[in-house]
């Protein structure tokens, strides 16, 4: 093995027994874990309940939640921008917790993060009855700009309408963008010494270099990201731990690398704040306890465990608008399990059972947002789990290894709900998402808005016809898209120019290689909705009503017509060109430090806001009702069961949708078997002949109506109910009235 | 069927749609005939009751469809289930499909009330990989009360089935004041236990899920203010199956 200047005495003793040399030479987290890990085929029979530590240390903090619910917030710390230095640690109970850790002083205390934009952080404050700190306020106002007046200093006039009309909407350009993923293993494998020490090489490597815009840029971003790793091992020395070395031992292990996490949530309040994919790494470390015998299962178990409590009481303060769109309180703690290695191996492990274990011992809940990546190939015994804990809590989802793997290798973790990235080597740069059914009615009324009536996209002429053309309203559509992409772009470009200025995700960004790679995940919502109408278009007659103004408000369509959701060619190959078109468009146009362009069809619950805003649509949906989420089919058109419809949905083609494709299913218990013992069985059959037709991802509901209804009657009967929404999970009872109904009202297969 | 005839073979088919675990072992292609010489007073389908009604579908069409769904079967581990209606009505249609099914590779169930066992052939049975056998009731005066025709057929018909050891599951729908009279239970229960082939029994709880088509239809739903069995009534019932020895769910 070969030594170098950095595997000191204390790294011997926190390395000991580890296999591998590659990753002592340099930062590389999985060359450790294909040279560590014990690839694990059994079932789930070793796994252990909580202990009554556990138990006590969730009670304590699970009484805080309903005084939260009711209050929106617990407390607020308005006073100070959070950093990942600026709050005194805080504890759950300090006697009880094996992994310490909190964002603030106390638990479920929220800290404030205006360099995002102080709009958001002042309203987010009054509608919880705080108000703002006048000398933040002023700091924040006066002498430090934030990410948001930077956006809107260079947003264009085009930008700002059609962000207002909603034809773009989402856009990052007041909070975090979030959906970075740090390497938050690096800080337990290596310790943030020699992490420092590997940034400072690579900044050695760009102090060769004339000192151009980039240059520059990235010198300074890398003094930044040093800063960052320096202000994590104060912070944890604070709780007692030196991160500055090498985690030794499991505990240590989990609590390095959650101090990492920590650490960007101090610091960002991103959209989504995801893990990772570190319940595999951490199985080396369990492993190495357990056979050295200074822990047992239970023990190993409660690590997870209390690891689990804290990824579950992250908060942000958030307006009640943005915890609307995205119903209740999301925070995207990712966490990727599963999948099979680039030898063939499984990379499944006793760890990635006991990280789904914690929806037994701790109950079900929407966070971490656990992600397993399937593939038909994964042992038998943890398909077969995994299918009995989404039976049991609705709250797993589900994404192709077999299509991550050949593209971002075999260390790939997911982003919020569906955005794949390597670990510490890949970041990408969010970008929400279009309305592609708003802009097939500019299409028809030549850049006009259908609610508002003013001209939004370029002028064209509008379509006149009594009844709708589909070769004339294709080239119609395909003039609005063009320009719908070309000023989709150039606003991220905008957004991502103004974050990576004021709002650096400097502790994440020192989680990952310099240089990295970069996505720009541009996304579009109401797709089913685009491709019913140019199905009952082509296959059918569509009429059109129009106003005085000679504005096209309604449609009658005469005849049947293919819905995509049915696994009809004729439908669904409209949906899969159009995804492919519009990549196309988006490509056509330069981004920000030359991200590579990607797509997702992905809505998260802005279906329901989406369609508020876009007016009747020639496939017969009413104005304002909501779209089908991501790429699911439109609710009730998929008539022939979930089969059917994820089969249509796995024709989209992820090449050109590479930030995801969305699907989310309910099926009712009695859907998935008659007899309850074999449902978990059968759902493994569904994911594999899904995964194996091409389809992506996956989120399983298994819940019927009546408990639904049930639940907005009585939501204190249900505080864990816990459904799968768009990418992620939320509480039921924490939905808006209008989402609960949006929930109910989408096809349950399985009913008859 | 034996060879096939030179022409296309047709059926009437009502619909197809795709299940799990409820119409056979795992997810199946389901498909609906038209036509039922039964008028079942619980039925859910009484949209599947004259063959008259049912599109004509040549049997290629139906295994063009069936062939889009094939690899999904096949690794998802399910197959293809021909129901109706009843579609031993149309022994043709139902034979050359599951002799095409079986050809393709591909797992075989065939759901019939058994009333017209005797129309399906021993080839057509060997392609029948497990038989959904809908016992409606196992008392002759309610049987016909409920459904308009006679027991005996299938009672032979079941009794054929383990002659030629074809597996069976048995289907029982729980209909309280109609099919939940123990002693019939028990006659049923005990029937089937001398049954080689029955692998198990599904007691299914009435429901009236179909309610609204004969709304649509504007035929009269019989039970419309039959309450489901509760719970302790359908796990009564299975534990009768099981007294006697056959899985029950």
């Amino acid at each position: 093995m070969t030594a170098t200047v950095t595997t000191d005495a204390r790294s011997a003793d926190a390395w000991r027994e580890f296999a591998g040399s590659g990753w002592r030479e340099r930062i590389d987290v999985r060359d450790f874990v294909q040279a560590n890990y014990t690839p694990y085929e059994g079932d789930a029979s070793f796994l252990t309940g909580p202990t009554d530590r556990t138990r006590a240390v969730w009670e304590k903090v699970g009484a805080l939640f309903p005084e939260e619910r009711r209050k929106g917030i617990l407390d607020v710390d308005a006073a100070t921008p959070s950093t990942i230095t600026s709050h005194a640690p805080g504890w759950i109970d300090r006697e009880l917790e094996l992994i310490v850790g909190l964002q603030t002083d106390a638990p479920l205390k929220r800290a404030i993060m205006p360099n995002g934009g102080l709009r958001m952080v002042e309203n987010g404050l009054r509608a919880y009855g705080h108000e703002p700190d006048p000398l933040v306020t002023k700091i924040f106002g006066t002498y430090r700009k934030t990410h948001n007046d930077g956006v809107f200093d260079a947003y264009t006039p085009t930008m700002r309408t059609a962000r207002r009309v909603g034809i773009i909407t989402g856009l990052p350009d007041s909070y975090g963008r979030g959906r970075i993923i740090g390497d938050y293993r690096r800080v337990a494998l290596y310790g943030t010494d020699r992490l420092i020490e590997a940034k400072q090489a690579e900044r050695a490597l760009l102090d060769a270099r004339p000192s151009t815009a980039d240059v520059i840029r990235d010198r300074e971003e890398l003094a930044e990201q040093t800063k960052a790793l320096r202000e994590l091992a104060e912070m944890a020395a604070t709780y007692g731990c030196d991160v500055s070395r090498p985690a030794a031992t499991a505990r240590e292990a989990v609590q390095w690398l959650y101090l990492g996490y920590l650490a960007a949530v101090k610091e960002q309040n991103g959209a989504a704040m995801s893990l990772g994919r570190t319940s595999t790494f951490l199985d080396v470390y369990l492993q190495r306890d357990l056979d050295e015998g200074v822990i047992d299962e239970s023990r190993a178990q409660e690590l997870i465990d209390d690891f689990v409590i804290k990824l579950r009481i992250v908060r942000f303060l958030r307006t009640p608008e943005y915890d609307a769109l995205f119903s209740g309180d999301p925070t995207w703690v990712t966490e990727s399990i599963g999948g099979i290695g680039l030898d063939g191996r499984p990379l499944v492990t006793r760890t990635s059972f006991r990280f789904l274990r914690t929806l037994y011992n701790l109950g079900p809940a929407p966070e971490p947002n656990l992600t397993v990546l399937w593939s038909p190939r994964l042992p038998y015994g943890f398909k077969r789990y995994c299918a009995q804990v989404s039976v049991d809590t609705s709250a797993v989802q589900y994404e192709s290894d077999d299509l991550l793997r050949p593209r971002s290798g075999d260390d790939t973790a997911i982003a919020c709900c569906v955005s794949a990235m390597a670990v510490g080597r890949q970041m990408q740069f969010f970008g929400a998402r279009v309305n592609l059914a708003k802009a097939l009615l500019y299409a028809i009324n030549g850049g006009r808005d259908e609610v508002t009536g003013e001209q939004v996209g370029p002028v064209t002429p509008p379509l006149t016809g009594e009844y709708l053309e589909y070769e004339e309203l294709s080239a119609a559509y395909d003039r609005v898209l063009d320009w719908l992409a070309g000023t989709y772009v150039d606003a991220l470009n905008v957004i991502h120019y103004m974050h990576d200025k004021y709002a650096y995700e400097r502790l994440e960004m020192a989680l990952h290689d310099h240089p990295v790679h970069r996505f720009m995940a541009c996304g579009i919502a109401g797709l089913s909705v685009a491709a019913d109408s140019l199905s009952a278009v082509r296959h059918a007659r569509v009429k059109v009503l129009r106003d005085a103004t000679g504005l096209a408000v309604d449609f009658r369509t005469e005849g049947e017509f293919p819905a995509y959701g049915n696994n009809d060619d004729r439908a669904d190959a409209i949906a899969a060109a159009l995804v492919e078109s519009f990549m196309a468009k988006v490509r056509r146009h330069p981004t920000y430090r030359d991200a590579e362009h990607t797509q997702s069809v992905l809505t998260i619950t802005s279906n329901v806001v989406y369609g508020k805003h876009t007016g009747n649509t020639p496939d017969g949906r009413r104005a304002g009702e909501p779209f089908a989420p991501g790429a699911n089919p439109m609710n009730g058109r998929d008539r022939h069961g979930v089969v059917a419809s994820a089969l249509s949905v796995a024709k989209l083609p992820y090449e050109h949708a590479r930030d995801g494709i969305s699907l989310t299913t309910t099926i009712t218990p009695e859907g998935l078997g008659h007899a309850p013992h074999e449902r978990a069985g059968h759902l493994v059959g569904i994911l594999d002949g899904y995964m194996a037709a091409g389809g992506f991802h996956m989120n399983v509901n298994v819940l019927d109506r009546a408990t639904l209804e049930d639940a907005m009657e009585h939501p204190e009967k249900y505080p864990e109910l816990t459904i799968r929404v768009s990418g992620y999970a939320v509480n039921f009872v924490r939905l808006t009235r209008e989402q609960q109904l949006d929930v109910i009202s989408r096809t349950f297969h399985g009913a008859l | 069927m034996t060879a096939g005839p030179t022409g296309p073979v047709t059926g009437r088919v009502h619909s197809w749609d795709l299940s799990t675990g409820v119409d056979g072992p795992g997810t199946r292609f389901v498909l609906f005939t038209s036509g039922c010489p039964l008028r079942c007073l619980y039925c859910a389908n009484p949209d599947t009751w004259r063959m008259r009604d049912g599109q004509e579908r040549t049997v290629d069409e139906v295994m063009e469809e069936i062939g889009r769904y094939r690899p999904f079967l096949t690794t998802a581990g399910g197959g293809v289930t021909l129901t109706g209606g009843e579609p031993l009505l149309q022994p043709g249609f139902t034979g050359a499909v599951l002799r095409r099914c079986k050809e393709a590779g591909l797992h075989t169930a065939l759901d019939t009330s058994g009333l017209l066992g005797a129309r399906a052939t021993d080839e057509v049975l060997a392609d029948t990989d497990l038989v959904l056998l809908d016992v409606k009731s196992f008392d002759v005066g309610a049987y016909r009360r409920l459904t308009g025709g006679s027991l005996a057929p299938t009672l032979s018909f079941a009794t054929r089935l383990n002659r030629l050891g074809v597996r069976t599951w048995i289907r029982y729908v729980l209909v309280p004041g109609w099919t939940d009279d123990p002693d019939a239970v028990d006659g049923l229960a005990e029937f089937v236990s001398g049954l080689d082939t029955v692998d198990r029994v599904d007691v299914l709880p009435f429901h009236k899920l179909g309610a609204a088509k004969y709304e649509a239809l504007g035929v009269p739903f019989a039970l419309k203010d039959t309450p489901p069995p509760d719970p302790a009534l359908t796990e009564r019932v299975r534990g009768r199956f099981r007294a006697h020895g056959t899985p029950a769910y």
